[in-house]
């Protein structure tokens, strides 16, 4: 019965409060028009969404996203710094990540990630889904820069998403 | 100080603008002026958001969550035309 | 608004601008387009996002009630600029665009272009 009438409970949580957001009005009535909107727009779109999205261990999700707003924030610096500095000096580089994760969710969060993290933007996913490419603004050792991309980000997504 | 802060960023996000205006024109290829169009856009929402600031007025929260929308699709379009020579597969 | 908020607000209205115009100063003064590529997709987001959060911080103290709805579009965009990048170099990989002499792994990329 549950399962019915809230296939999706991520989705739903998500819709109400982009609805509050949008209206920019955190009163009863537009909690309940939100509840109702994110009751009835999952079960419409059921046809969207083939797989559930099974999340485990809230705690690391929390933790993977405070390393990934503190990155985001040393990468702008980072770049920044190389923006400035002389042109000719930059290293930049194609690089392929082997990919580990399976879920379409995991890869895309991993590739976005990558892409707003330091010097670094994702640019090719190989049609197998096993290889990614990279494109580095400045790179000193390849192999370096990829262990380091796995060890915090891919390690941690393979255990949060199943 | 909010002021001249403001002031500070109405010149230098234009800055930014017109930048990428340049880009935009002298190209060379397709992806650079697609990429100037979307850095352009972004710009532009930083320019309304600082506008509604000093209005004092939200109302310009709207049109910047339209641009941004309209933008994004606009990019992915583009950049998939590239891609493939056709929109819609 | 307490003279402590006035300047939290102004500075990250300085900081957010000063992050735009980098993101479009590495557009223009970068030599080819995948260098080209991180500027925007970061520093322009970051630039914009910060002036967001000072206007959604200005808007909840002069108003009296919250207002949050530029993390709307700032959550908006930090989610969608590392999709039009992604688009965008895969457009780049497949027309063949310059790069730069000394870039490594040159052969990955053309790899990726043909397919």
């Amino acid at each position: 019965m549950f399962k019915k009438l809230i296939p999706h409970p991520i989705l739903s949580v998500m819709l109400i409060i982009i609805w509050l957001l949008l209206n920019n009005d955190f009163s009863v009535g537009q909690m309940v028009l939100g509840a109702i909107l994110g009751v009835v727009i999952p079960i419409i779109t059921t046809g969207f969404w083939p797989d559930q999205v099974d999340a485990q261990k809230p705690w690391l999700w929390v933790k993977f996203f405070g390393v990934v707003i503190y990155d985001i924030i040393a990468a702008n610096i980072l770049v920044a710094r190389w923006i400035l500095g002389r042109s000719q000096t930059l290293r930049p580089a194609f690089m392929e990540l082997t990919i580990e994760l399976t879920s379409p969710l995991a890869i895309s969060i991993l590739a976005s990630t990558i892409s707003l993290t330091p010097g670094t933007v994702s640019c090719s996913l190989s049609a197998d889904k096993r290889r990614l490419l990279i494109h580095s603004l400045h790179v000193e050792n390849i192999s370096i820069a990829l262990v380091q991309m796995h060890e915090r980000y891919q390690k941690p997504l393979l255990e949060m998403i199943k | 100080m909010l002021n001249i802060a403001l002031v500070l960023g109405f010149i230098l996000v234009s800055g930014a603008c017109f930048l990428s205006l340049v880009r935009l024109l002298i190209g060379p290829d397709l992806p650079d002026r697609i990429l100037a169009l979307d850095t352009l856009y972004v710009n532009s929402i930083a320019l309304l958001i600082l506008f509604g600031i000093t209005e004092g007025s939200t109302l310009y929260f709207e049109s910047a969550l339209l641009i941004a929308v309209m933008g994004f699709v606009g990019t992915l379009a583009l950049s998939k035309y590239l891609l493939r020579g056709d929109i819609m597969e | 608004m307490s003279g402590f908020m006035e300047v939290v607000i102004s500075l990250l209205i300085i900081i957010g601008a000063i992050f735009t115009l980098l993101g479009s100063l590495s557009l223009l003064k970068l030599p080819d387009f995948f260098m080209r590529l991180h500027g925007p997709t970061k520093a322009s987001t970051l630039g914009t996002g910060a002036i967001l959060v000072a206007s959604a911080l200005y808007f909840s103290l002069t108003k009296g009630e919250i207002s949050v709805h530029e993390i709307l579009i700032t959550v908006f965009l930090f989610i969608t600029a590392p999709v039009s990048a992604y688009m965008l170099a895969k457009a780049a990989l497949h027309l063949k665009l310059k790069q730069q002499a000394q870039t490594q792994g040159q052969t990955l990329s053309q790899q990726e272009g043909e397919g």
